[in-house]
């Protein structure tokens, strides 16, 4: 292979998700059908007409020294947790350089966030506003810029190699994959600590989704108001957390004899230029980032046995992102059991794609698709269209390669869909 | 009434302590902020707010690039404070 096509595979994972402080406590939520979905208990949550979320189910305070947290993020904070975590896991035991396994002119770092930081911008205006101009935090420039979650990535592990942070709402942590995976066909590096994180359970943002009702009002059951295909779904539940991988070239992978969960196949990109915030209802987007996935890479619609929805529980997204599946692969939608893990964590916004990106790889690695909860009575459409894996996780084929795809579609119509395969 | 050095100090110990985690035991009068007490440009500017706000006293931006220990800011506030 040339070397601006070489192949890229996922060497290491990690997460903090509203199910687990980690990748294995994630994926053993996932699995079990847990909701993390609960009711908001702060008093500023009591006249929001929106009172559940799905906050992490592990403070990131408990993991980061108090020094060091109180200029970060929380949005930066969660990516550390998650990278620091994905790091380790591929088998690097320092930063680049200090270990030599990785030069840190080969190494990148992409981490994407939806809003970025957010509560930290509005809790130091509250600052501003309560104790004057002198009070406000000088961290608060590196805290909230949007870039400051990959940046702190990029310093935590030594990347020099270029650092990178881009933007599209909900698809940002997807498109902070395939950006990834990019830098590594290309040969721009050998090595990219790449995902999503957010972090936005915070009164503005939740009044703010609340009032363009996109959000689920279902306050007297946090556990199923999250339920993706199902007649009574109403709106998206806000998650927080970050999901992280590393992705290598193959041949760097062999060289320090890394463990290998899956190839990171390739991205297919694709804007609706439809509406600002509302999806196209027949998924034309949706069609051609598929079929710009399917042209760019060599994945093959026969191998495809998982896909990981974008499926957020609104009444209109969910529908059409099914009926582009089986627009494009046709019969070979009948074989791809497809997943809503939104229905358990909620929706991470720019988060999403990387913990989705990580339960796709898991998906594979453990041949086993998670469930959809909360579906009791699918919606026709969908149930045409698509085998949602709905109460129980199903297993995936046991022998041969498989391949899975991970979509993720974001305000302002952005569409991205990131394939893994097996080794 | 105004703060005694001793009290000063220790003041500025629970701050740094505060700010960058080092023990309040640690903090002495020939202290580097920035070399021994992992109190970077940023955090500098933290540690002076707080501690004009603690011992009464205005510690202008020109006057900071001046307080390089914790023996030079006590210096500071004992000859400023309100």
């Amino acid at each position: 292979m040339s070397s601006t096509n070489r192949t890229v595979v996922v060497t290491g994972i990690g997460a903090t998700t509203p199910l687990g402080g980690d990748a294995a406590s994630t994926w053993e939520g996932l699995v079990a059908g847990k909701s993390g979905v609960r009711a908001l208990e702060q008093d500023w949550a009591a006249e929001q007409a929106v009172r559940i979320a799905a906050p992490v189910a592990v403070e990131p305070t408990e993991t980061i020294p108090r020094p060091q947290a109180r200029r970060l993020d929380r949005s930066a904070q969660f990516a550390l947790i998650a990278a620091q975590e994905a790091w380790k896991d591929a088998g690097f035991t320092a930063k680049a350089g200090e270990d030599g396994a990785v030069d840190p002119d080969r190494l990148g770092a992409v981490i994407a966030s939806g809003i970025g930081g957010v509560t930290t911008l509005l809790d130091q205006y509250d600052v501003l506003k309560d104790k004057g101009v002198r009070r406000v935090s000088p961290h608060t420039v590196p805290m909230l810029m949007p870039n400051g979650p990959s940046a702190n990535v990029g310093l935590l592990v030594g990347a020099r190699a270029g650092v990178h942070t881009p933007v599209s709402a909900c698809a940002s942590g997807a498109e902070a994959i395939g950006y990834a995976i990019e830098m590594i066909r290309t040969g721009r590096a050998d090595v990219v600590v790449a995902g999503g994180t957010e972090a936005a359970i915070h009164p503005l943002p939740i009044a703010a989704f609340g009032n363009m009702m996109a959000m689920s009002k279902n306050n007297e059951n946090p556990a199923g108001a999250s339920r993706p295909y199902d007649v009574d779904r109403d709106g998206f539940v806000l998650g927080e957390g970050a999901g992280v991988l590393v992705l290598e070239s193959a041949e760097h992978a062999a060289k320090r004899g890394a463990r290998v969960y899956a190839e990171a196949v390739g991205q297919g990109i694709s804007a609706d230029a439809h509406d600002i915030v509302q999806p196209e209802p027949e998924g034309r987007g949706i069609s051609h980032a598929l079929q710009n996935l399917l042209e760019r890479t060599d994945l093959d619609p026969a191998e495809i046995v998982h896909v990981n929805a974008h499926a957020t529980s609104t009444p209109a997204g969910d529908v059409a992102e099914l009926k582009a599946l089986r627009k494009v692969f046709g019969d070979d939608a009948d074989h791809m059991a497809v997943s809503a893990t939104k229905s358990m964590t909620g929706h991470l916004l720019g988060g999403a794609g990387g913990v989705e990106s990580v339960a796709t790889v898991l998906a594979l690695y453990h041949r086993l698709a998670p469930p959809t909860i909360n579906v009791e009575n699918i919606d026709p459409e969908a149930e045409a269209n698509a085998d949602v894996v709905r109460g129980e996780a199903r297993k995936l084929p046991v022998e041969g390669r498989i391949a899975a795809l991970n979509d993720s579609f974001g305000f302002g119509g952005h569409n991205v869909v990131l394939a893994f395969r097996t080794i | 009434m105004a703060a005694t050095q001793e009290e000063i100090v220790a003041g500025l110990a629970e701050i740094v302590n505060e700010i960058a985690g080092i023990p309040v035991e640690d903090v002495q009068l020939d202290k580097s902020f920035t070399d021994d007490l992992d109190v970077d440009s940023l955090s500098m500017v933290e540690v002076v707010v707080a501690a004009e706000e603690r011992f009464d006293v205005k510690i202008p931006d020109e006057d900071v690039k001046n307080l390089k220990t914790v023996g030079d800011a006590t210096d500071y506030i004992l000859k400023h404070q309100g």
